[in-house]
């Protein structure tokens, strides 16, 4: 970090002045942008009905009112099948996912595996070539009968090739000596795999880990594809959501199914609320995990 | 030939574990993108469900006369294209800027800070971003809207004005991108020289002069390879963006449609198997020439990025 501050034998300069300037500036008004949304959305959430009718979304609200929590909980089933459904399906995919890239991504790095080029191509031609959407939907409802199928939230975003190259080059990095020794005391692939490739990788495949729940945590995309009206019990949370906002009556049968007039319900509020409880686990890991998704990052930018 | 095939057959054989390490993966990949692909040929038929893929008519080039013939082709091409280049330079520009000023930033709290918050749209998903669309820009109670009308202007109704999506998008693509695009040129500014700005310090170099000479020449290859790969993508829209900040609000359509909204929208609502098939292999089969070029430029330029 020398080269960040000033020479010692000269005056901090007018263009290091001007340029610190700038950047606390520019930096600030960028963060407060970034941050705004969020807010709005908070403090939406926690105004009333009334308030919001007179008013319309404020930054700080007019009157505060927990009515739109007040109301999610009372009719909490819906919500929690939906957080319930995106648990399960973020688990299974993120284990699954992160076992069947790690192993691939082994294989791919392994020097004696002598078609590793062919393999490692096998897999990134698919990033650069596909089908379309369409033969895609028609090969996963006709002939894979994805149709209303928890299936369909796991499998299609199971193997991202670009992870797969990511780790794969991680694996890479491991010396060469290490493997060999293992296989001189008699290791096969597998353990070398499982008790020496695994652990040295280990801030990789929590860096490729994260990512893969994230997408999965993000995903509504395949349920809007692939769900309809009569697999309702399967909405992951961001389609539920998704759901919620498009959708003005969702919200009121909900409640009318828990015996609510929809009169009652704060539908504008309610709508922010949603997304607070949709998003808090996110907002409230992200500082937590935050300097594995910039290793990410790195990794990806270093070379793909 | 023969002899290539007994080699591989006695690698599966010999390798076993290892190729059984890789089938998973493989099988995943295999069913999600190589047997779609053969789907290709739907775009060539007239799809009915009950004949299936390989049964349903062939119509040959009907879907493609169909999907170009109804204007679709040219507006959804056009804002596919105008959205990506928008998108890339005022992303580059913005983050480039960011990470520069990051980097000369000596503040560490306020600098780990704002790096933070930058990032974070960057882990919400489109549902939520949609969320915030709704919240900002909603006609009756919108929060600009809300302000507008306090300062005693006019309320705007976006959803009606097709001029205003562009920048609406713009803006949220930089939102969201930001932190993200920020953190890849940081990492790549952190790995220039350091003595290089030793060395100009002493020459008595100022601030502009070495972010010119230095650190932008430092960066050139990252730069130049995400804009040319950034060309290899220029085709495909980014759906969950313009599907959810839009709303798939069929007012505005004309200034907001992309290929991927108008390919999902008409099989999801017309089941319109034949042309969507069409303008599928039209906008896959472009892009996939499109990355060709933008490699073969690479291996010319900065030989070491070459994706293949």
């Amino acid at each position: 970090m020398e080269k960040l501050k000033p020479h010692n034998k000269k005056p901090v300069g007018r263009d290091r002045v001007i340029f610190n300037i700038l950047s606390y500036v520019l930096l600030t008004i960028l963060s407060v942008v970034c941050l705004l949304p969020f807010l709005l959305v908070l403090s939406g959430s926690f105004s009333s009905q009334e308030a919001i009718r007179l008013h319309g979304y404020q930054l700080i609200p007019s009157s505060f009112s927990l009515d739109a929590y007040k109301m999610l909980f009372r009719i909490p089933q819906e919500l929690l099948r939906a957080y319930g459904v995106t648990i399960t399906v973020t688990a299974t995919g993120t284990i699954l996912g992160l076992l069947l890239t790690s192993m691939a991504a082994y294989v791919l790095a392994s020097k004696e595996f002598r078609y590793r080029y062919q393999v490692s191509f096998f897999f990134y031609f698919t990033s650069i070539f596909g089908g379309g959407l369409v033969p895609w939907y028609i090969f996963n409802t006709k002939y894979l009968h994805f149709h209303n199928s928890i299936i369909a939230l796991i499998l299609p975003i199971l193997v991202n090739v670009t992870y797969l190259l990511i780790l794969k080059s991680y694996m890479m990095s491991i010396p060469d000596e290490l493997y060999q020794s293992a296989k001189l005391d008699g290791a096969g692939d597998f353990t070398v795999f499982w008790r020496i490739a695994i652990p040295l990788s280990k801030a990789g495949l929590a860096t490729v880990g994260l990512f893969i729940a994230l997408n999965y945590w993000n995903d509504w995309y395949n349920a809007m594809l692939f769900l309809d009206e009569g697999a309702k019990d399967l909405y992951p949370l961001q389609y539920f959501l998704n759901n919620i906002l498009t959708k003005a009556q969702a919200m009121n049968a909900a409640a009318a199914r828990s015996g609510i007039p929809a009169s009652d319900v704060p539908s504008e509020p309610i709508k922010l609320a949603m997304t607070v409880v949709a998003t808090g686990p996110i907002v409230l890991l992200y500082p937590f995990l935050q300097k594995y998704f910039v290793k990410g990052v790195t990794i990806g930018a270093v070379k793909g | 030939m023969k002899k290539k095939e007994h080699t591989l057959l006695r690698d599966l054989r010999e390798n076993r574990v290892k190729w059984l390490m890789v089938l998973p993966a493989a099988i995943v990949v295999i069913l999600m993108c190589y047997i779609p692909m053969g789907g290709i040929v739907l775009a060539f038929k007239e799809y009915n469900y009950h004949d299936g893929v390989f049964g349903s008519p062939w119509v040959w080039f009907k879907n493609f006369e169909y999907f170009f013939q109804s204007g679709k082709a040219w507006t959804t091409t056009r804002n596919t294209v105008l959205y990506n280049i928008a998108f890339l330079c005022t992303n580059t520009i913005l983050q480039i800027t960011c990470a520069i000023l990051l980097s000369e930033l000596v503040g560490k709290k306020f600098k780990r800070v704002t790096q933070s918050v930058m990032f974070l749209p960057y882990f919400i998903s489109w549902v939520v971003v949609g969320a915030f669309i709704y919240n900002l820009f909603n006609y009756e109670f919108g929060a600009v809207n809300s302000l507008l009308k306090s300062l005693g202007m006019e309320p705007i109704d976006v959803y009606s004005n097709k001029g205003a999506w562009p920048f609406i998008l713009i803006a949220v693509s930089a939102f969201k991108n930001i932190g993200y695009g920020t953190v890849m040129y940081l990492a790549s500014i952190v790995n220039i020289d350091a003595q290089l700005y030793e060395a100009a310090d002493l020459d008595g170099a100022t601030m502009w002069q070495k972010i010119w000479h230095i650190t932008l020449p430092g960066i050139r290859p990252t730069i130049v390879i995400l804009f040319l790969m950034a060309i290899g993508t220029i085709m495909k829209g980014d759906f969950q963006m313009f599907w959810q900040v839009t709303g798939n609000n069929p007012m505005v359509l004309e200034a907001t449609d992309v290929i991927d909204t108008y390919v999902t929208r008409s099989l999801l609502t017309l089941q319109e198997f034949g042309m969507t098939s069409a303008a599928g292999l039209y906008q896959s089969g472009l892009s996939f020439v499109l990355v060709l070029i933008a490699n073969h430029i690479v291996k010319k330029v900065e030989p070491d990025y070459a994706l293949f």
